[in-house]
């Protein structure tokens, strides 16, 4: 078991540091199942890190549009079957703009990006009641800068994980 | 509001010099483009008592800042002045004020009163024409409220010179920030105009933003993402109680301002990604719909009357600004120049609608009349928005955000004619500022 343990531990580590935040479910990632996989680091495909980091969580926008990019369309599929596969979970889909713009038009700019993410995941099958949208609008930009690269960035809808087969 | 009540505006005092007949009034005219401020001489008010004499150099000084800082006075320094004032109802001497240029002379006097209040008097002069301009006047009031007396005095000294209503006796509440960039923390605060006197009304735990006062300032209507998602609330100033309004359905609500009689609420609603305007009556009855588009409709704002609400939509493919009746109907699109206008606000005059521009990789404050005519823009930078309206009609407060990763934004106002941009002082970067009524 020891010497089990402890390269499991060190995955986990590594996984979490690559990762840009903590993850919202805890660091329970220390025990090692079988075949090399650790529970709930981003190589357990029923953890929310591999749907946040392996699938990808976000999908980004054009400026001022909230269509769906052939790329993004892509990820959501990944994001909607994981989804119905692990139905012990909801989300709640974020979107964002960036700063370019005034803060009321941009609010309603993110609830706009939010929900074309929601619709699309409620086409490809997953159940209205387990998706929740929010809109923060320009209030909560993942890069600091003030030129296109941190723009783009920021232009994002992400599809957050909680607890819980949603509410009816 | 202990403040208010306590603070009263006594008679006009007797017996004072005769009412002058001037072949050319001591007048500045705001309209007229004034480039050169008018020179007045504001002597220290005199002090009866040690305790007083604390108070009449800083009641002084603040009257001289009010009404400098409207860049339409210049003050004349007490070092230039040949008269001293020792008496307030010693004779004007003219000459010596005429002989340093002084056209406004400004003469008070401080006193404590009863139960230690201050006791203020004051009065205006038109050295050139050798008479007063109006009567003088008596305020008295809390010792703590001394700011608030200096202030008064300054709006009538103000008003007398501009025929325009006052301001300086007003507050401001705004959003205070804290934080870097992708994690600030938000809370609602109040202030005098001038960033003196600042109070927070809610924590730091939720987002807020753009509070908006209700007519009599006694209350604040603002977005929080206290339940999760972004809500509007009602707060009351005094006890800084909240409620969240009832806005039945809908998912988000926000961008909430005042009708005009302050019963009913105009806002937006979203549902399902799309955005509209819609009203509430202030206890969540007769909510009503008033745009139905799949575009954004957003930022309204009433006309002083009551009859009309500007807003922005961007049905015509980019944000652009709108008019249509209280009720609802056919919207009039007003904003045509190149770029986008969004955050349209009627002036309390209701001559005028103050927005934000976006052209060309720049924001801009900019005033238009209601049907879109003579627009003129008032700043430029890298990220201004939020304009709110003084009590007057006269000077526009907005939000200037600086740019890059440092970046954070202050409070700004500037004068409709586009000069005298200042910045407001506040104890951490600040946003989304809202003007309240001139306070009784």
């Amino acid at each position: 078991m020891k010497h089990l343990t402890i390269p499991a531990m060190l995955i986990g580590a590594l996984a979490l540091s690559a990762c840009d935040r903590n993850s919202r479910f805890g660091d329970d990632a220390a025990t090692a199942g079988a075949g090399g996989i650790v529970p709930g680091s981003p190589s357990d495909p029923a953890s929310p890190a591999y749907f946040e980091q392996t699938i990808g969580d976000r999908v980004l926008f054009a400026v001022d549009q909230s269509t769906l990019s052939g790329e993004a369309q892509d990820v959501l599929a990944k994001q909607a079957s994981w989804l119905m596969e692990n139905p012990e979970y909801s989300a709640i889909v974020e979107g964002h703009a960036d700063e370019q713009g005034t803060r009321e038009y941009n609010l309603a700019l993110g609830a706009r990006r939010a929900s074309a993410v929601q619709s699309y995941l409620i086409d490809r099958g997953v159940a209205p009641n387990r998706l929740r949208t929010v809109s923060y609008g320009k209030e909560r930009p993942l890069e600091i800068c003030s030129d296109e690269t941190c723009y783009a960035q920021n232009r994002r809808a992400v599809t957050v994980l909680t607890a819980g087969a949603g509410t009816s | 509001m202990k403040l208010i009540r306590i603070l009263t505006m006594a008679l006009a005092l007797i017996g004072l010099a005769q009412t002058a007949t001037h072949a050319q009034p001591l007048r500045i005219v705001i309209d007229e483009g004034v480039i050169e401020p008018l020179p007045v001489a504001l002597p220290t008010f005199v002090a009866s008592g040690g305790e007083a004499a604390q108070y009449a150099e800083e009641i002084t000084r603040l009257i001289a800042a009010d009404l400098t800082g409207t860049g339409l006075f210049r003050e004349i320094p007490a070092s230039a002045h040949i008269s001293s004032v020792t008496s307030f109802d010693a004779p004007v001497a003219y000459s010596d004020w005429k002989a340093i240029n002084a056209e406004a002379l400004v003469v008070g006097a401080v006193e404590m009163g009863g139960e230690g209040d201050l006791v203020i008097k004051f009065r205006l002069f038109d050295v050139f024409s050798g008479a007063a301009l109006g009567e003088g006047l008596q305020f008295s009031g809390t010792v703590s409220g001394w700011r608030r007396i200096a202030h008064k005095v300054a709006d009538v000294v103000y008003s007398r010179i501009t025929g325009e209503g006052g301001y300086f006796d007003s507050r401001v509440v705004f959003v205070s920030e804290q934080g870097p960039k992708n994690a600030r923390q938000k809370r609602l605060a109040i202030m005098d105009y001038d960033g003196a006197n600042v109070q927070y009304l809610t924590d730091s735990n939720s987002l807020v933003l753009a509070p908006r006062f209700s007519p009599s300032g006694d209350s604040v209507l603002y977005t929080s993402y206290e339940s999760g998602r972004p809500q509007i609330y009602v707060l009351d100033v005094a006890s800084v109680n909240r409620v969240a309004l009832d806005t039945s359905g809908g998912n988000m609500s926000f961008a909430p301002r005042f009708s005009p009689d302050g019963e009913s609420v105009v806002f937006s609603l979203e549902q399902g990604g799309n955005t509209d305007v819609y009203t509430v009556g202030l206890d969540g009855s007769n909510m009503r719909r008033l745009t139905d588009s799949p575009s954004i409709e957003t930022a309204p704002s009433f006309s002083p009357d009551g009859s009309r609400i500007v807003f922005e939509s961007d049905r015509s493919g980019t944000q652009q600004l709108y008019v249509m009746p209280a009720s609802g109907g056919e919207a009039t699109r007003i904003s045509f120049g190149p770029g986008r206008y969004g955050t349209p606000v009627w002036s309390p005059r209701g001559d005028l609608i103050a927005f934000t521009k976006q052209n060309a990789g720049r924001f801009h404050i900019g005033v238009m009349r209601t049907d879109g005519s003579e627009e003129r823009l008032l700043t430029a930078s890298f990220l201004d928005e939020g304009p709110t309206w003084s009590p007057n009609g006269r000077v526009i407060m907005f939000t200037r955000e600086s740019q890059g990763e440092s970046g954070a934004p202050a409070l700004y106002s500037v004068d409709i004619s586009g000069r005298n941009l200042r910045r407001v002082a506040t104890p951490s970067a600040a946003s989304d500022p809202a003007w309240g009524p001139l306070q009784n």
